[in-house]
């Protein structure tokens, strides 16, 4: 089963409305959301993979209500609490454990290095099983198989349906393992492509297509 | 790690106003040495005035100019954006993706809202829409319409979903009426959205 924030192809959420001339940050608050996110993401007690879970993990009624930057901050904190690194009674107003700036913290000096470094995800690992031109299908349904209710990249939308194959990415961290700590079990990634009247059983336009970057145990071979 | 409940939303425990809440994030983090202040404005100075839009219009520009140059990037944008200093987080990995009369590419993310930082800085709020996400993978020329923009109906279109940690960027056909200009004078052209697909380079200063 799925989660809130799987949407793709949902319907009923009316016209996308750009902002004209939208500052970078809507709020002043923003500005610190989005840096202390990264910030304390550097700190290198999780990975993208679980910082998108514990967004996602987000009560339903949450994950629709809050902004963007709302949800980057609670799963901050809910991150922060699940590793240790503050407690249910700093973050409830209590006293804080005062420290001096720890050697795992970002420094101010470090943060171009740390930006353009990034967090790259090849690796080496398993030669892929599938080149380009072949047809796959999506596994049906789309779900983690190693946790329940856990982390997956494959969109509900794209679950049972086949694509063709059109591009090799190499070995990348599988995030569904990732995600929970249970290791980085890279694996090949694919580029495939997805007709959209299959998809949707109708399209705006013969041909139109989707396309999807999936990991290979996502997908399973079609004569 | 547990499916769902981290101790029943410890997000809870903060005060409900988004704006107290990160200060009181803030205020946490700093006391406990887990955060440097002097790393928050570093990382603010780097997307409010080094990291956006500017960064992949040179990208285009650049390609619109010089065949060596584009075929280089065909052949492994990664290793031609590090060359460039335009690698890095949320952009480690980068394929450009080119228009052409026979087809148009447009980018989303419908799980979360994946997006090259690097090159195009910190993606706009309709970009992390609900609305966006949800309906540009089934009805992407409906949603080209909110933005005002119609295609042929010879031009097929392709939706990039980043489900992965792989980041695309849209080059856009060079517009006409844009011969013989330096690639200073063609970033001007390109706009944010002609690198996503939700719009096509601009003369600048308005007009067609």
């Amino acid at each position: 089963m799925t989660r809130v924030h799987d949407m793709g192809g949902r319907y009923g959420d009316g016209p996308v409305t750009p902002i004209p001339d939208e500052p970078l940050f809507l709020e002043p608050w923003h500005r610190k959301a989005m840096a202390l996110t990264l910030a304390a993401g550097a700190l290198g007690e999780w990975s993208i993979d679980a910082a998108r879970f514990t967004r996602e993990a987000l009560a339903p009624k949450d994950y629709a209500s809050f902004s963007y930057y709302e949800k980057w901050i609670a799963a901050l904190a809910d991150l922060l609490a699940a590793r240790g690194l503050v407690t249910r009674e700093e973050l409830a107003g209590g006293a804080i454990a005062e420290a001096p700036l720890q050697d795992k913290a970002l420094k101010g000096g470090d943060v171009a290095g740390a930006l353009s470094r990034g967090s790259p995800s090849l690796r080496l690992g398993p030669d892929p099983r599938f080149r380009p031109g072949d047809r796959v299908r999506a596994r049906l349904p789309a779900h983690n198989t190693l946790v329940e209710g856990g982390h997956t990249r494959l969109p509900a939308y794209a679950a049972g349906h086949v694509g063709v194959v059109v591009q090799s990415h190499g070995a990348h961290v599988f995030p569904d393992s990732n995600a929970h700590f249970l290791g980085e079990a890279p694996q090949p990634l694919y580029g495939v492509a997805f007709d959209a009247t299959d998809l949707w059983g109708w399209s705006e336009r013969a041909g139109d297509e989707v396309m999807i970057d999936l990991w290979e145990s996502y997908l399973e071979p079609v004569a | 790690m547990p499916h769902d409940h981290h101790h029943d939303h410890d997000h809870a425990l903060l005060p409900p106003d988004p704006a107290l809440r990160v200060r009181a994030l803030e205020t946490i983090l700093t006391r406990k040495g887990l955060v440097d202040p002097a790393a928050i404005d570093e990382i603010l100075d780097t997307y409010e005035n080094k990291v956006g839009p500017q960064n992949g219009a040179r990208v285009v520009a650049r390609a619109w100019r010089d065949p060596a140059f584009l075929q280089a990037l065909r052949d492994d944008t990664t290793a031609v954006l590090a060359d460039m200093g335009l690698i890095g987080r949320q952009g480690e990995h980068v394929v450009v993706v080119e228009n052409a009369p026979e087809v148009h590419n447009v980018v989303v993310c419908t799980l979360c809202s994946c997006y090259p930082w690097p090159l195009l800085g910190i993606p706009p709020t309709w970009y992390k829409s609900d609305a966006y996400r949800a309906r540009v993978v089934r009805e992407p020329r409906a949603v080209l319409a909110d933005f005002g923009l119609t295609l042929p109906e010879e031009q097929k279109v392709r939706v990039w979903d980043s489900t992965a940690e792989i980041r695309y960027l849209v080059l856009p056909m060079r517009p006409e009426g844009s011969e013989g200009l330096s690639e200073d004078e063609l970033m001007q052209w390109v706009t944010r959205d002609s690198m996503i697909g939700t719009g096509l380079p601009q003369r600048p200063g308005g007009g067609a």
